[in-house]
């Protein structure tokens, strides 16, 4: 069985995997890291979105050993100690989550967007969450969220 | 209550959220048990059919597999129950059938369970179970009412015969007779109302452990209301005790509706793990989830109104036919009877109503309540008639509604419900000048230009909410209490633990009731905790469904602190040697009245844990319990006004503006509030707009997936326009009457409205949920002849 | 999803050897095509060998008359590209309209094109710009390579290695997307170039992308909008599901047509 090994949130991390690992299952059953969640299994829903070398991608449509040597960050890596990410400070601020489930998944995917636009409009918001289902709060706060974080990054991480 | 930075009425920013924000939420899939086992639940992939032997001898010698059972080794185990018995109009019981957790003899649905695979890994079982050789006969499926009406249809169930659950109705038929009978104008519209799939983003799981030191069972599962589990868990099908039973519903993501019921995949884990003496863990793909969650909605009605020279509704006679699916889920018969038929009076006077729902069987997922329950199907129906019939008299579609609002309260409607209070013209104006509604004809002036088709439609509405009083819903049928348990521990050092028989799934109970407590002790929000989803640490609870937590949940918390401050008085009186009638409590401070004498909230609670200085006669602690069975629905209101413009070439509907004009009684935290409110209105547009389960005719279900079953996404979406005007309700302490269901309640049908106004002058007078682009599309090509 | 050997070369022949040694061998690109249908089972393959190791496939260049893509370009390097950008803005728009951020970020022109989705874009791009497919041992006009609904050309070990777009005069791409899989089920690809007009449509067809003579006819008398406008398109083979049945497809299709002339300019 393969061997990989990765940074994830900054410290190097290795497991014995199958080819048929997901990346998911790797972060959540070999590492624990049960941030990042599963909410569909065809590719839709985004709750498993992560960053690897810093593009957010779909964790449970990536082998493990697709991200061997690779840089990976969870949600769990996104804050510095006690001290929230801009854009999951935005999202508390503003309401941008409810149940949570969808949560890890919309704010990587919106720290990518920031990386891309420092200032996205609402239009962008919405398009660029596309591949982001959310059940409980009608994308209306997660919008105001992502924006009000985007600025407050200032164009970075 | 005094409305401070994070009393009642400030928009405190949540305390789930640091959790939920870091990746530090415990869902159910994230526990994980010493010495688990996977279990892999095999799922009928035919609509109906005879199932003989089933041949498992190759699956049980697969890898890793510990064992499978079938339904013939849980035969002899309790079926699921439902929780609601309807009477037909004859006074007749309602076909109850069984619902063994595992099929044995036959398989009602695709996504009926077979078989449990129990093995090492998930992949290892999920393998095993392709090996379990099931010798099946098919048998002709009946996919919806139609099918299972039509004559000769194939039973679901033998002993029900026409495919027929009951047969039921509400109001006084004679009485509206005669008013049709004398009215000036009868309106009458044929409306479905769409299958809806419920879709909380995390799928089902549960992990059952059996203790065989003590005999006692955990189970922890994706639930709403952990109790309600217990009780029909542990009464019904296992028969156990409700001590040997411990239910843990931990960070649940989203419910809607689909974790109110007991399922039997809850019921088949929980007995295996108890044959197998090991913890046995099943997530819920959503593939699975497509097929065995409960679905919503599904109704096909005609409807007539009766109305006078003067627009004046004078009677409402409603036919509905609803499916109930293959079994009869938890809460199923009660959402197409009482909580859909005592809605049609909504806020206005109509004086006769009457309304009769005959349900059916099906060989499709159990129908059960989603986010509204039976409240969308009855405002729908209500509001597409309302506006049809403002059409077809010439009158305006605001005034018709206006003429015929109730404005004296307490109104008695012709269909049970009592409305204690409301104001629908308040809402109904703040939402006319929010949406700019007089202007809007040169907003549809200027999309002509653009070649686009502009409507707006509205929807004045009611719903009623927090199900109760206990004896009537009892005297109708209901087989549990609907009150809820809160208890409010103060601590030796003046923390504060709030216990409540609710669930939060999203809806923020622990930053709302601790604003509650912490407001009216007067202890720093922070201060206050609230525990909830376990059934090991809270007394009893009906959980979280029906927009009922705070009104019901809430109250019953504020009545033990009430308990709190009665008995902390008697301690302060003692301490202080005063009388207990003269000790006044303000901002945390036991006062003696007319006096700078007090003691804090802090140093009575220290003195109830060390009584050394104690009044006699009194226990010592400082914790209090209340029960609150209410003593009426509260009944939330409002006005929701949809815009839209028509693509008349791809029939593209795009929503471009939605405002909402609101009355959910007493606000603790309006940003939370308005989340809520956004997350109904997605959801009510969802169905509008996207949503669709459907099914072929031989049962299978055609919208299995994310690919084809249409989900509401951002870019689906506008920003919300929300307003509100509050009236409080008269019968809990809090004025609270409910708002996790108003969007989806009042919505559709302002969607719909604007939709067919938009298209009205192309001659599409009609329209179904949802308008896709297809529909609208083939409905102008129609137009066209 | 079964289990399976997993290659990661550094050079094409290693990856060819891999595959060729296999029983039931697969590649790799960036597994958004690959993944989900092995997750449902719907390919089963014993070995799955990566290209994301090999040298030489990324890079898109400007060539003066065409520009090209290497295979393992993602939709969103396209997308991205100032090069794109600048000489083919149709291709561009187009791969920022492919499935959603994440995909774009990981899915690659050349996995989406060995893949062949009868959904997906590349395809009407490819055919209406007279885009010519690199692979490690020839080149593959885009006229004989796709071949009909997940069908392509490609021999069982041959990898694409680039795909070369002439550069047109005027392009533009209009899709209209299924509401819940946003895969297309009407996306047309116009382009005016080296290759001539053409008119090129995925999604639709049951047979995959496919050419629409007639309104390619037309365009060349007159590039316009109006010229497309009353040409009808026949529900003859259309795909049908719950979207979208045969009839509004090919409605659909001669929508799209015409606002991909006008979004020509």
């Amino acid at each position: 069985m393969p061997t990989v090994t990765m940074t994830v949130n900054g410290m190097e991390r290795s497991g014995t995997v199958e080819g048929r690992t997901l990346l998911v299952d790797f972060l959540r059953e070999h590492l624990g890291l049960t941030g990042t969640h599963v909410g569909c299994d065809t590719s839709q829903c985004g709750a498993c979105v992560v960053h690897v070398n810093g593009s957010s991608v779909k964790s449970c449509t990536s082998l493990a050993v697709q991200a061997d040597g690779a840089d990976v960050t969870t949600i769990e890596g996104l804050a510095n100690g006690a001290d929230l990410h801009p854009m999951q400070e935005a999202f508390r601020e503003h309401h941008g989550l409810q149940c949570g489930f969808c949560t890890p998944g919309m704010v990587m995917s919106a720290v990518d967007l920031a990386n891309r636009n420092a200032d996205p409009s609402e239009h962008e918001v919405r398009e660029w969450l596309e591949g982001n289902l959310c059940r409980c709060t009608g994308y209306h706060n997660i919008v105001k969220a992502v924006q009000a974080g985007a600025r407050a990054m200032g164009g970075g991480s | 209550m005094s409305g401070n930075g994070t009393g009642i009425g400030a928009s405190v920013k949540r305390k789930e959220d640091a959790r939920f924000l870091t990746g530090r939420g415990r869902y159910t899939d994230d526990i994980n048990l010493p010495g688990q086992l996977y279990g892999y639940i095999l799922r009928s992939g035919m609509a109906h059919a005879k199932i003989g032997a089933v041949h498992t001898d190759a699956a049980r010698a697969a890898p890793g597999v510990h064992a499978v059972f079938t339904g013939k080794d849980m035969e002899g185990v309790g079926g699921i129950p439902t929780g609601w018995l309807i009477h037909s109009k004859d006074g007749s019981p309602m076909v109850e059938p069984g619902h063994p957790a595992l099929a044995i003899d036959k398989v009602r649905y695709v996504g009926d369970c077979v078989a449990i695979v129990v093995a090492e890994t998930a992949e290892q079982a999920r393998s095993a179970a392709n090996l379990i050789d099931v010798e099946r006969e098919e048998l002709q499926a009946v996919a919806s009412i139609e099918a299972a009406e039509a004559d000769g249809a194939p039973l679901v169930f033998d002993e029900a015969p026409g495919n027929v659950c009951y047969d039921w109705e509400v109001g006084d038929r004679a009485a509206t007779d005669a008013a049709f009978d004398a009215a000036d104008h009868v309106v009458s519209i044929d409306v479905v109302n769409n299958r809806l799939i419920p879709n909380a983003i995390e799928p089902r799981a549960a992990i059952a452990n059996y203790d065989p030191a003590t005999g006692d069972y955990t189970l922890y599962t994706t639930s709403q209301n952990p109790h309600l589990v217990r009780l029909l868990l542990g009464a019904f099908v296992l028969g156990l005790p409700e001590h040997k039973l411990r239910i843990v519903a931990p960070d649940v993501g989203g419910g809607f509706g689909s974790k109110i019921p007991h399922y039997a995949e809850e019921a088949i884990l929980t007995w295996t793990a108890g044959q197998l003496g090991r913890p046995v863990k099943w997530t819920c793909e959503r593939l699975d989830a497509f097929k065995s969650d409960t679905h919503g909605r599904d109704h096909i009605s005609t409807a007539k109104l009766a109305l006078d020279a003067d627009g004046h509704f004078l009677g409402l006679h409603v036919t509905t036919k609803a499916n109930l699916g293959a079994y009869l889920s938890t809460f199923a018969t009660c959402v197409p009877t009482y909580l859909y038929g005592i809605l049609f009076a909504g806020p206005y006077t109509t004086p006769a109503v009457y309304c009769e729902v005959k349900s059916f069987f099906t060989n499709t997922v159990p129908v059960d309540a989603l986010r509204g329950a039976g409240r969308p199907e009855a405002t729908y129906l209500l509001e597409r008639l309302v506006d049809k019939a403002a059409v077809e008299l010439g009158m305006d579609r605001v005034e018709i509604r206006r003429k015929n609002f109730i404005r004296e309260f307490p109104y008695q409607t012709p269909v049970a419900l009592q409305y204690d209070h409301g104001d629908y013209d308040a809402t109904l104006d703040l939402a006319l000048k929010a949406a700019d509604w007089a202007g809007f004809e040169g907003r549809r002036a200027e999309a002509a230009a653009r070649g686009k088709r502009r409507g707006i439609g509205i929807s004045t509405f009611i719903e009623a909410c927090g199900i109760a009083p206990s004896a009537v819903v009892g005297s109708l049928g209901a087989r549990a209490g609907l009150y809820e348990s809160g208890s409010v521990r103060v601590h030796p050092t003046g923390s504060v633990s709030v216990f409540t028989g609710t669930h939060s799934h999203g809806q923020g109970h622990e930053t709302t009731f601790a604003q509650i407590v912490s407001d009216m002790l007067g202890v720093d929000f922070d201060a206050v905790d609230v525990v909830h989803g376990d059934s090991a640490k809270i007394p009893f609870g009906m959980g979280t469904y029906g927009s009922r937590s705070l009104a019901v949940g809430g109250t019953a918390i504020y009545l033990a602190v009430e308990k709190v401050i009665e008995k902390g008085k008697k301690i302060a009186a003692h301490l202080l040697e005063a009388s207990a009638e003269d000790i006044e409590f303000e901002n945390g401070s036991f006062t003696v009245a007319g006096t700078d004498r007090s003691k804090t909230l802090g140093e009575v609670a220290l003195t109830a844990y060390v009584p050394h200085n104690y009044p006699e006669g009194l226990e010592p602690g400082l914790e209090e319990t209340a029960f609150y069975d209410p003593l009426n629905f509260t009944f939330p209101a409002g006005t929701h006004i949809a815009e839209v413009e028509v693509d008349p070439e791809t029939g593209e509907v795009e929503l471009v503006a939605v405002t909402g004009a609101d009355d959910v009684g007493r606000i603790i935290n309006p940003m939370i509030v308005d989340g809520q409110l956004h997350g109904g209105l997605a959801h009510g547009i969802g169905q509008a707009l996207l949503e669709e389960c459907v099914y072929q005719d031989d049962g299978q279900l055609e919208t299995g997936s994310y690919m084809n079953y249409t989900m509401p996404r951002a870019a689906d979406l506008p920003s919300f326009n929300i307003n509100h005007n509050t009236t409080l309700c008269t019968h809990n302490p809090l004025g609270a009457k409910g708002v996790g269901e108003v969007g989806s309640i009042g919505v559709p049908p302002a969607v719909i409205n604007a939709v067919i106004d938009a298209l009205r002058p192309l001659g599409v007078n009609d329209m179904s949920m949802p308008a896709t682009s297809q529909r609208v599309w083939q409905a102008i090509q129609r137009a066209n002849g | 999803m079964n289990d399976f050997t997993y290659h990661a070369p550094t050079s094409l022949d290693d990856a060819l050897a891999a595959l060729r040694g296999a029983e039931g061998g697969t590649l790799i690109a960036g597994g958004q095509s690959l993944l989900p249908i092995m997750k449902l089972n719907l390919a089963a393959p014993t070995d799955v060998v990566s290209l994301a190791g090999v040298a030489g496939l990324d890079g898109i260049s400007d060539d003066g008359d065409s520009v090209t893509v290497g295979a393992m370009c993602t939709h969103a390097q396209v997308a991205g590209s100032a090069t794109v950008q600048g000489r083919i803005p149709a291709l561009a728009a187009m791969a920022d309209g492919i499935g959603d951020a994440q995909v774009r970020n990981a899915g690659t022109i050349g996995g989406s094109l060995a893949h062949n989705d009868p959904a997906a874009d590349y395809p009407a791009a490819c055919v209406a710009l007279g885009a010519t497919i690199v692979t490690d041992r020839r080149e593959i006009a885009s006229d004989d390579y796709f071949q009909g609904m997940f069908m392509t050309a490609l021999e069982d070990d041959e990898i694409i290695t680039a795909v070369r777009f002439p550069v047109p005069a005027r392009a533009a791409y209009a899709k209209f997307a299924n509401p819940a899989s946003k895969y297309a089920v009407a996306g047309v690809m116009v382009a005016d170039g080296p290759a001539g007009v053409r008119v090129a449509v995925t999604g639709a067809s049951g047979d995959g992308v496919f050419r629409m003579a007639a309104m390619e006819d037309a365009l060349r008398g007159s590039f316009s909008a109006e010229a497309v406008a009353g040409i009808g398109v026949s529900s003859d083979g259309m795909l049908s599901d719950t979207a979208a049945g045969a009839e509004y497809r090919a409605h659909l299709v001669a929508v799209m047509a015409k606002r991909a002339v006008e979004a020509c300019g």
